[in-house]
């Protein structure tokens, strides 16, 4: 799939932001006065921004409210109303931090809207059969985990940040290694693609056209694939990191290399994310899923 | 409504015979001419006569060589069009509406004026039948023509998708799938038609017609017993002279 830097700049920056808002209005660790309140607008920055960088990759923006409508089946309409409604949740609580006051029982309503945007996101992905690398429970949970992970940097809660920052390493990892197995074990091959299996083993003779198109540009893009596993040890470490930098290092200067860490494993997963996952339309193109890594 | 209908009255759609089809690329010509000036916007082209020309079309030809266990290879020409699946992954995860499967005949539409190119259903196609234009910014797919086949302006003989219409060779049918009496139906019965990617459950409405067994080369020839000729006479007595010779 084409990683497009919108799509990567959204998912991560919304990502942190939402999970950063779910830490504050959980109310573990809710600054208040002013100095809260400024937390909070860090916290909205990013999820807002993150949303407004999602619209850049729309063919017609301008009706991007019509979004808003099919919330019955579809999960990016889920996401629209959802991203709302804990922005709109989360705001009483920001203003009751100016006041001092703690967030209570709708902070905790607040907290999980904000933690159900980054499911509704992670499962726009998860959804989707035709790129088996997605279709697996680890999507969501590595998302969730990501907006944990980053938010509890932010906050800062260097405890549980490192606890979940080598948690979600692991769990990274452990999704590179089954993804490279999901394409292969979905069974979709050129012959079940074709029907053309029942007479013998069938191989692309002539494409249908000699320049690109919307498929080969959107979902049959090859990109960087030679640097995947410097790429995958980059991201796995730099999330990773902070599970050692911030035990060890002083407050401020260990949550700022630890975020640097954090977001550029993020950026890194993010974009193998895309880059490495394959769609089943390949196989029209004769393209063949990426071999199995020992 | 993104949510499926449950059921259609009808269930309008192709069955493409592999056997017949000679990869002309006539339908594909057809679609583009014909989906230029009907239902929605046109279909655009960037850089048509650069270097480096692209454009939207919603059926492209294909070609695939398949080895059998025996005999020899065979070419077959695949065009490869929507599906309009019972199941459609498509419409279900339009965030807008602007996808949609009607109840009436089942074909699966896209109201342009609704779409915001998200091009979160062409993701989720298996078979690639969609494709975001880049001049409109909306999403394209085949229509059926569904502005031919219910057209009471057109003579009667025009009122099907102008890939059938068009076929030099006839390997493109058209018709109601859900109709077991239906001539398509009957057809597929007849040559075990078969749907794309099953394993996906999609259910596709279109259906495949294989290739038929090619016939197999008789090595020896008929005359076979006629022709082992024993030579007389003087040509006998000089055949075996020689023979001895050797």
């Amino acid at each position: 799939m084409n990683p497009a830097p919108s799509v990567i700049i959204f998912t991560v920056l919304s990502g942190l932001g939402f999970g950063f808002l779910a830490w504050l209005c959980s109310g573990i660790a809710t600054p208040d006065g002013l100095h809260g309140l400024l937390v909070f607008a860090l916290g909205y920055g990013l999820a807002v921004g993150g949303l407004v960088a999602s619209t850049f990759h729309l063919g017609q923006p301008m009706r991007a409210w019509r979004a808003f409508t099919q919330w019955r089946s579809s999960w990016l309409s889920r996401e629209a109303w959802v991203s709302v409604a804990a922005l709109l949740a989360a705001a009483p609580v920001a203003l009751g931090a100016l006041a001092g006051r703690e967030p209570g029982l709708w902070g905790l309503v607040a907290a999980a809207l904000c933690l159900g945007t980054v499911l509704c996101t992670a499962m726009i992905y998860a959804q989707l059969a035709t790129v088996p690398r997605w279709h697996h429970p680890l999507v969501p949970v590595t998302f969730v985990l990501f907006a944990l992970a980053g938010g509890a940097i932010l906050l800062p809660l260097p405890g549980v940040a490192a606890v979940l920052s080598a948690g979600l390493a692991a769990v990274l990892a452990i999704g590179f290694r089954i993804g490279d197995g999901r394409f292969a074990g979905a069974g979709s091959t050129l012959a079940t693609a074709t029907g053309l299996g029942r007479i013998g083993a069938p191989r692309v003779f002539e494409q249908p056209h000699t320049g690109g198109n919307y498929l080969t540009r959107e979902m049959i893009h090859v990109v960087g694939r030679r640097h995947a596993a410097r790429l995958r040890s980059i991201a796995v470490a730099g999330v990773a990191l902070p599970a050692l930098i911030l035990p060890l290092l002083p407050p401020v200067a260990g949550v700022a290399l630890a975020l640097c860490a954090h977001l550029a494993g993020a950026f890194a997963a993010r974009w193998l994310f895309f880059a490495e996952a394959e769609h089943v339309v390949g196989l029209y193109y004769g393209r063949r899923p990426l071999p199995e890594k020992g | 409504m993104t949510c499926l209908p449950g059921y259609t009255e009808k269930k309008l759609g192709l069955v493409i015979d592999l056997d017949t089809c000679v990869g002309c690329q006539a339908c594909v010509t057809a679609c583009k001419g014909w989906n230029d000036q009907g239902y929605g916007v046109p279909l655009s082209d960037q850089d048509a006569y650069g270097a480096d020309p692209s454009g939207t079309f919603l059926n492209r030809v294909h070609s695939y060589e398949v080895q059998p266990d025996d005999g020899a290879a065979q070419i077959i020409n695949f065009p490869r069009s929507c599906l309009h699946c019972e199941d459609a992954p498509c419409v279900t995860v339009c965030p807008t509406g602007a996808s949609y499967k009607r109840i009436e005949d089942g074909i699966v539409l896209v109201n342009e004026s609704a779409c915001i190119g998200c091009g979160l259903c062409a993701w989720a196609c298996p078979y690639g039948a969609r494709e975001l234009d880049a001049e409109a910014g909306v999403m394209k797919k085949c229509t059926l023509c569904v502005d031919r086949i219910y057209n009471d302006t057109l003579p009667e003989e025009d009122r099907e998708p102008a890939c059938v219409r068009t076929c030099p060779t006839g390997a493109r049918h058209f018709g109601d799938l859900g109709d077991p009496d239906s001539e398509v139906s009957r057809l597929v019965a007849a040559r075990d038609g078969f749907a794309l990617m099953p394993e996906l459950r999609t259910r596709p409405v279109n259906r495949y017609l294989p290739p038929r067994r090619k016939d197999a080369r008789e090595d020896a020839s008929l005359l076979a017993p006629l022709l082992d000729l024993q030579a007389q006479g003087f040509a006998g007595w000089l055949d075996r002279m020689l023979g001895k010779m050797g």
